[in-house]
């Protein structure tokens, strides 16, 4: 194998050697014979253009039709559609600029290679149409930028009050989630308070912290609005939910959030793409160190009776970890009675 | 202006003293501290050659990675023993590294230095007719800082722990906690300090561009009679002066945060066991202070080479450039504007919505003119004489990938677009195509175009032939392919995609082998310009005094230009440099220095505008 790469190579090198040296005499002979040599590789530099141009196209087409269920994702949420709509009128906008700006460019490259008894155009301005095509690009784009931020606001509004809060912590290289427990509301924190076993430092002096539940897997309900509040523990992570189209980074020492309504549970979604193992994941998206690769945290569309049933079976922290809450309340029974 | 003229005047007495003895310079003063425009830019040219090949091998590793993560590289271990796992394979670490490493590389040391360096340096006197920069010393200065910064980056490679790998962005905290990745120790440390004496050499070489620029123009040349290059120069270093020192500040805090104890970056973490006592901290105040050098830097790098494609599409159009005018003014209007959308890299850094919606607005204004641009030189062509010499193929090339990567720009600038291509393939597809691909395309296309110039003989064409189609179909196939695979939902900077589950990845193993495959072959391909390019320099065919039949000053100059450029009186400019097939003239250009009063059967009503 090694052997025929590195004959191929040779072979290569030999051929590129003799274009190479051929160049050379030739530039070195009379006038006359450079000249014609000009012309024809003149030609086909410019038919070369056509081709390439012919052919990349035809491999464009051919690939984005082949291999569409591969590169597209399906979508899961409510405001999905919208995205999705808004990126494929995008994509007809500036696949049509593509398309027809290239062909013109190498058109008009082949068209107006050089001859020796033409002279170009002497064309140095045309207000009218440099104002043509100042005009249009700005009024495509206003309505493309407008209809965006009119879903952008809408995508990161509040999230409405009977959004499922639930807490995702990012840190390396993992994620860890906290549910608020029966009482609705999540407790407090404090990141001094983080250690091997209390992972995202939940501040136990805070009594709604003391039903919070932290589960292997996030489970969210079908149809309700879900809303992430989002922390990180030592670097910046990112939450990355491609089927949901949704994503925003965990940032330590600055509390984000994104919320979104999911619209298809895990099995529905299973059946659609055809794959039994399919999961919806957080998959971290930005650089955050060795395993910055393998960071990703499951997370389980439920129906929303499952997802009920789901929450209610969920021990609280405390109770998992009896031994750190008995430790913590001894330690800090002193630190409590100090201040008071 | 006194101050100005004095210096003229003292350029002047230095070429004629020099013309007498040129050979009594010594070797070292003339080609190692030189103070000669040519010289540095040539130093320049020279050094941002030994990176890309640096970053360009880097990133054949990164795609032997991602295409074909199986490969035994023991055999290389040689020279990247200590990057290998026992198994011979690139550590996940390592692989990081590769691509911090890489960005800095071809973003800093080749794009910004290698381009600006070299064809600023070089053009700026030549096209403006000047004897020298204004400042000769500090342009030295410029080059050696430079170096220095090189040296340093270069031997970070090779420190404990390895180069910096926080991606070429050094988002803290990352950058800034040993404890998160082994290159943010000495690496990093290194890094910075890098930066700090690049920066000073960018800004050295900034501020003697725009005063050369502004005061030593020759007589008759107004700023309306300038090549198109020297406006793009004028204003990348516009764009660094203002820029530049805002990227050594954040580089400053954070080299404080790292190692003073100071919090301006970290807040709230809990690390490697360890509860940091930082607190108050931004780690968003890095990234706006990062982009908003970053994104002029952007700028930075391609507006040179949109001059250096202006003046070679006009020259083998046989053409004047359509819509001068409107080319100046989109020129200032990008660099306007390209302070004013830094954040659009920021999105979804958790920054506040109200902010994302005013930066999408201002990032697709910058379109316009980017737009702009693109129509005028397709309408160049238009009814030319097109005559394809490599850097005209370049040239064009450039454009192609101007239009093609701008136009995703429009995705990406669109922040409810944003927030699902965000930091995935797509991003690395847009900006490799229209900054990366199209700046080296500029780059190639100077050096094919002005090597006559620079060294007096001429570059093999048939060779320059092979070296464009074969990088102009190999970036193509590089860096298109990864549209598809961003559209998928496949993050950046991952070492490999095998623990995701969602089943789509096995589908894009091929992709990704075939990317792999193009890039090593792309790169492969560009020892055929280093072999003319050294080869032509020593054995090239002699070049004539104008060999592309140019208007522009530098081919009024000896083949071989001294020191001091012209060896008598600088020619005095007449004209703008765009008459190129004047209907009337007797040839299909009319150089600069060419008198109205010589053409009388040429000349048009409103030349006098021009």
């Amino acid at each position: 194998m090694n052997g025929i790469f590195l004959l191929v190579g040779f072979l290569l090198i030999v051929v590129l050697f003799q274009i190479f040296r051929s160049n050379e005499i030739l530039s070195a002979a009379t006038k006359k014979i450079s000249k014609s040599f000009e012309d024809t590789t003149n030609s086909i530099n410019a038919i070369l253009g056509v081709i390439f141009l012919f052919t990349f196209f035809i491999g464009i087409f051919w690939y984005s039709i082949k291999e569409f269920d591969n590169y597209y994702l399906p979508i899961a949420s409510e405001h999905a559609p919208d995205i999705e709509f808004l990126f494929w009128v995008t994509t007809a906008i500036t696949f049509v600029v593509f398309l027809i700006t290239q062909i013109i460019m190498f058109y008009f490259g082949y068209k107006y290679r050089f001859k020796e008894n033409r002279k170009a155009h002497y064309y140095p301005e045309n207000h009218k149409l440099e104002i043509i095509w100042t005009v249009i690009p700005a009024i495509v784009l206003t309505v493309l930028v407008g209809w965006g931020l009119v879903k952008w606001n809408q995508i990161m509004s509040p999230a409405p009050e009977n959004a499922e809060v639930i807490e995702v912590v990012g840190y390396q290289f993992a994620w860890a989630s906290r549910y608020p427990g029966p009482d609705n509301k999540l407790g407090s924190y404090n990141y001094k308070l983080t250690d091997v076993e209390n992972i995202v430092g939940i501040d136990f002096s805070d009594s709604s912290s003391l039903d919070d539940f932290m589960p292997r897997e996030i489970h969210i309900p079908k149809g309700k609005p879900v809303l992430f509040k989002i922390r990180a523990r030592d670097v910046i992570h990112s939450v990355y939910m491609p089927y949901f189209r949704t994503q925003m980074n965990a940032v330590p020492g600055m509390p984000t959030q994104l919320w979104f309504v999911p619209t298809k549970t895990t099995a529905e979604m299973r059946e659609e793409t055809g794959n039994e193992n399919f999961n919806y994941e957080i998959i971290c998206n930005k650089i955050c160190g060795r395993a910055h690769f393998s960071m990703k945290h499951t997370v389980v569309v439920d129906e929303e009776w499952e997802y009920n049933k789901w929450k209610n079976s969920q021990d609280s922290w405390i109770k998992k970890n009896p031994d750190y809450f008995a430790n913590f309340l001894k330690n800090n029974a002193n630190d409590l009675a100090g201040i008071k | 202006m006194k101050v100005t003229k004095i210096s003229k005047k003292n350029v002047l007495i230095d070429n004629d003293d020099h013309h007498d003895d040129h050979h009594e310079q010594s070797f070292i003063r003339k080609y190692i501290f030189s103070e000669d425009h040519k010289t540095i830019a040539k130093q320049f040219l020279i050094s941002g050659i030994f990176w890309a090949i640096i970053g360009g091998a880097l990133s054949s590793l990164f795609r032997i990675q991602l295409g074909f993560p199986d490969t035994d590289l023991s055999s290389f271990s040689l020279i990247i023993g200590n990057w290998l796992t026992p198994q011979g394979k690139i550590d996940p670490e390592v692989y990081l590294a590769l691509i911090t490493m890489h960005g800095t590389i071809m973003v800093f040391f080749v794009l910004t230095a290698g381009l600006s360096g070299t064809f600023s340096n070089f053009l700026i006197p030549l096209q403006i007719g000047a004897r020298d920069m204004a400042s000769g010393f500090l342009n030295m200065l410029s080059y050696w800082f430079f170096f220095l910064s090189s040296i340093i980056m270069f031997i970070s490679i090779f420190v404990e722990g390895g180069p910096a790998s926080g991606g070429w962005t050094i988002y803290p905290p990352l950058s800034a906690l040993p404890q998160a990745v082994s290159g943010s120790g000495m690496g990093m440390t290194l890094w910075l300090l890098s930066m700090v004496f690049f920066i000073v050499s960018a800004l050295l070489g900034a501020l003697n561009y725009i005063t050369t620029i502004i005061n030593l123009r020759t007589e008759g040349m107004s700023f309306f009679r300038m090549p198109l290059t020297i406006w793009a120069f004028l204003v990348t270093a516009i764009l660094g002066v203002l820029s530049f020192p805002v990227l050594l500040s954040a580089s400053l805090l954070l080299v404080m945060d790292r190692s003073f104890g100071t919090s301006f970056y970290l807040s709230d973490i809990y690390i490697a066991g360890e509860v940091l006592s930082n607190q108050g901290g931004s780690a968003i105040l890095f990234q706006h202070l990062f982009w908003f050098l970053g994104h002029p830097e952007v700028y930075i790098v391609i507006l040179p080479s949109l001059g250096i494609t202006s003046e070679v599409i006009a020259t083998c159009s046989r053409k004047p450039i359509f819509g001068y005018k409107a080319m100046v003014y989109s020129i200032f209007g990008i660099g306007v504007l390209s302070f004013v959308v830094w954040a659009h890299h920021m999105f979804i850094s958790g920054m506040n919505p109200f902010l994302g919606s005013v930066f999408t607005i201002l990032t697709v204004i910058i379109a316009v003119p980017s737009a702009i641009k693109a129509f005028n030189y397709i309408a160049t062509l238009w009814r030319g004489n097109i005559i394809f010499t490599p850097a005209m193929l370049f040239s064009i090339g450039l454009v192609s990938f101007f239009i093609s990567g701008g136009l995703t720009g429009i995705y990406l600038g669109n922040s409810v677009l944003d927030i699902n291509l965000h930091d995935t393939y797509f991003v690395v597809a847009h900006f490799h195509i229209v900054m990366g691909s199209a700046s080296f395309f500029g780059l190639f296309a100077g050096v094919y175009h002005w090597f006559p110039k620079m060294f007096g003989r001429m570059m093999n064409r048939s060779l320059g032939y092979i070296h464009f189609w074969i990088t102009f179909i190999g970036a193509y196939l590089v860096f298109f392919p990864l549209h598809y695979i961003g559209i998928a939902g496949f993050p950046r900077r991952y070492y490999s995609f095998t623990n995701f589950e969602t089943g789509k990845i096995e589908s894009f193993m091929d992709l990704n082998v075939f990317v792999s495959i193009a890039a090593i072959i792309t790169f492969v391909a560009q020892f055929i310009f280093l072999f003319n390019f050294f080869y032509s320099m020593y054995r090239g065919r002699k070049a004539s005094k104008n060999p592309w039949k140019s208007n522009t000053l530098e081919w009024t100059t000896p083949i071989n230009p001294g020191h001091g450029n012209w060896p008598g009186k600088i020619p005095k400019v007449e004209r703008w440099p765009y008459d190129y097939s004047k209907p009337g003239a007797k040839e299909d250009f009319i150089p600069q220095d060419v008198s109205y009063s010589d053409t009388p059967e040429s000349n048009l009503p409103d030349d006098k505008f021009h």
